[in-house]
């Protein structure tokens, strides 16, 4: 994980569920490739084919609600989104997202502070979002020591991956 | 943490998780490692197969202590699930895990757990199904995860949690004639709101919640996911060990509140004349009195009368009161799907099948069904749907832009006769 992170924003709403980011029929896809596809068909149809590697998602409350579909930050994580920050993630959505390595990090207020395709600007260990357009900055309590871990070792299989590895040096 | 002797008590889910990451005592906040009781994967476990091959593990933890029950696509309906079943099986095969829930003994995974006594009071379990929460209400910290963090699970038997905050939940008064658990978790929503709880517990308490059975308290445990809780509770009672007697498949641990627990926030509620309820769409929390939406003739295309939150032998016999020799609404499709293949032969036994395919109503296998939009009963565009199920987001059952209305399963039924949203106490 990089220390700062740089990109161009796209804005979403509130409670964006995980139906709206991969519709329960693409389930039984596998391929986080062809899940890439049918990224925000539902809650940002423009997205899959608009979006560049990097690009940072900014949202309201709750995002990530409802079913608890791996499949979601899957195939965002195949479409390249270098970050993911909204004011609240539902927790299912968070710990997904953290596990398979993608920065998601909790500002209240966030959403207020961008327009869609503003630059954004984040110090993880810092913990401040910054809109480079506007010069607005919001501050945040940086991620507990054991996910930003998670997050340095690229997730949690590497993680895992180091922990058995020593187990069986040992 | 105070740290001058003066430690508050713990709630139901602190003293859970206490025991199972082996301390005397947590707080809210504190990240703990918890031993796993019990891990329980249903089709989304295929992608954990991968990540577990990639951690370089090489035999799952404890075998005994791991639950496969597919049911979103059972038996499959795609070639996509086909692939998801067969790694599925494959796996368990050479991890030697005996305890699959396979085609013809299958059944909604948390159904699985339930009435196979795989969860008991005092278990920390996960699986990879966002409903795992209904688990809850044996007295047991029970929550979703994703495939992943299962891999990891399956590798070493332990996961990193949150110590989350408690809200408790106080339910007096009786419910009325026609007034279910469904209308009451549902009233809660309404209060809590899909955000309300999100990382915390969910503890039911108080003399409606001890009156309750337990599918009762499966279904509002259920439905605390809607909240975005980590887990919904019921503290173990005489019903609980009753329900367990015979199947508990592994040693309890009754564990309850101290007197003195430090509650993030109490909400008293009074069912005494409450109505039953309906969530509109699009949300579960846009939770309406079912009087004033009835008042509004809503027609419907599509009923369905199942999913893990209410498709119990006691749902089921409750809506074959009322749907006896009554029709199913011309132009309406009623949908039933029992939780799990053993409620489906009680149903057999007890003629209730008969009931609803004499009325006009489609009675499926056990599975997920039309729940979750990616199997059968999909709704088209301009649809309306009424369900006993829990979710009514945008495209959750179909269409985007298909409308779903949340009830309990006697709504269900009344509706289906009716065609249109019908308060079930009419008919009663």
């Amino acid at each position: 994980m990089e220390e700062i992170i740089r990109g161009r924003v796209w804005t979403l709403g509130d409670d964006v569920d995980t139906d709206g980011i991969i519709s329960g029929k693409y389930l039984t896809v596998i391929d986080p490739n062809e899940l890439k596809k049918h990224v925000f068909e539902i809650a940002l149809p423009e997205f899959a084919k608009g979006a560049r590697p990097g690009d940072i998602l900014v949202a309201g409350v709750n995002f990530g609600c409802g079913s608890s579909r791996e499949h979601a930050p899957q195939a965002l994580r195949a479409i390249g989104v270098g970050a993911i920050v909204a004011d609240t993630f539902a927790r299912i959505f968070f710990r997904n997202s953290i596990n398979l390595g993608l920065p998601t990090i909790e500002v209240r207020g966030v959403r207020a502070i961008f327009e869609n395709g503003d630059p954004a600007r984040i110090e993880m260990r810092g913990g401040t979002v910054t809109n480079e357009r506007t010069g607005t900055q919001i501050r945040f309590p940086p991620l507990p020591t054991h996910l930003l871990e998670l997050l340095d070792a690229g997730g949690l299989v590497e993680k895992v991956r180091r922990e058995l590895a020593g187990q069986a040096g040992a | 943490m105070t740290g001058n002797g003066s430690r508050h008590g713990m709630t139901l889910a602190e003293k859970v998780l206490a025991r199972v990451s082996g301390l005397d005592h947590v707080v809210p906040g504190q990240i703990i490692e918890g031993r796993v009781d019990l891990a329980m994967m249903h089709e989304q476990g295929a992608q954990t197969v991968g990540p577990f091959h990639d951690m370089g593990a090489k035999k799952v933890w404890d075998p005994e202590r791991v639950v496969i029950a597919i049911d979103h696509w059972v038996p499959a309906s795609t070639e996509g699930a086909a692939v998801l079943h067969r790694i599925l099986r494959k796996f368990a095969a050479e991890q030697s895990l005996p305890h699959f829930y396979d085609v013809g003994n299958h059944g909604i995974c948390h159904q699985i757990l339930a009435e196979n006594g795989w969860v008991v009071p005092g278990d920390l379990c996960v699986g990879t199904d966002s409903h795992t929460n209904m688990l809850g209400a044996v007295g047991s910290v029970s929550a979703g995860i994703g495939p992943t963090e299962m891999a990891a699970v399956l590798a070493l038997g332990r996961l990193w949690l949150k110590v989350p905050p408690t809200i408790r939940i106080r339910v007096r008064g009786e419910l009325g004639r026609g007034v279910t658990a469904k209308d009451l978790v549902l009233r809660v929503l309404g209060e809590v709101k899909t955000t309300g709880a999100t990382y915390k517990s969910v503890e039911f308490s108080g003399p409606t919640i001890e009156s309750l059975s337990m599918p009762e308290r499966f279904t509002i445990c259920n439905m605390t996911t809607e909240m975005g809780a980590k887990c919904g509770m019921v503290a173990p009672d005489a019903k609980t060990f009753e329900y367990l007697q015979k199947t508990a498949k592994h040693a309890m641990h009754p564990l309850y509140a101290d007197p003195d627990a430090d509650y993030e926030q109490t909400i008293d509620i009074d069912v005494t004349g409450m109505p039953p309820m309906v969530a509109c769409p699009y949300s579960p929390d846009n939770v309406r009195p079912m009087p004033d939406v009835a008042r509004e003739h809503i027609k419907v295309d599509q009923v369905f009368l199942g999913s893990c939150t209410n498709a119990r032998i006691e749902d089921i016999r409750e809506a074959a009161v009322l749907m006896k020799g009554q029709k199913v609404h011309h132009g309406v499709r009623f949908i039933v799907s029992p939780a799990s293949t053993s409620i489906y032969s009680q149903c057999l036994r007890e003629g209730l099948i008969e009931v609803f395919t004499e009325a006009g109503a489609v009675f499926t296998n056990s599975s997920c069904s039309a729940c979750f939009g990616g199997n059968m009963g999909i709704l088209s565009p301009e649809e309306v749907c009424a369900s006993s199920s829990n979710r009514n987001f945008p495209g959750r059952m179909g269409a985007k832009e298909a409308r779903i209305y949340l009830m309990s399963p006697a709504a269900t039924v009344a509706t289906a006769i009716r065609g249109e949203i019908t308060d079930p106490r009419e008919m009663m």
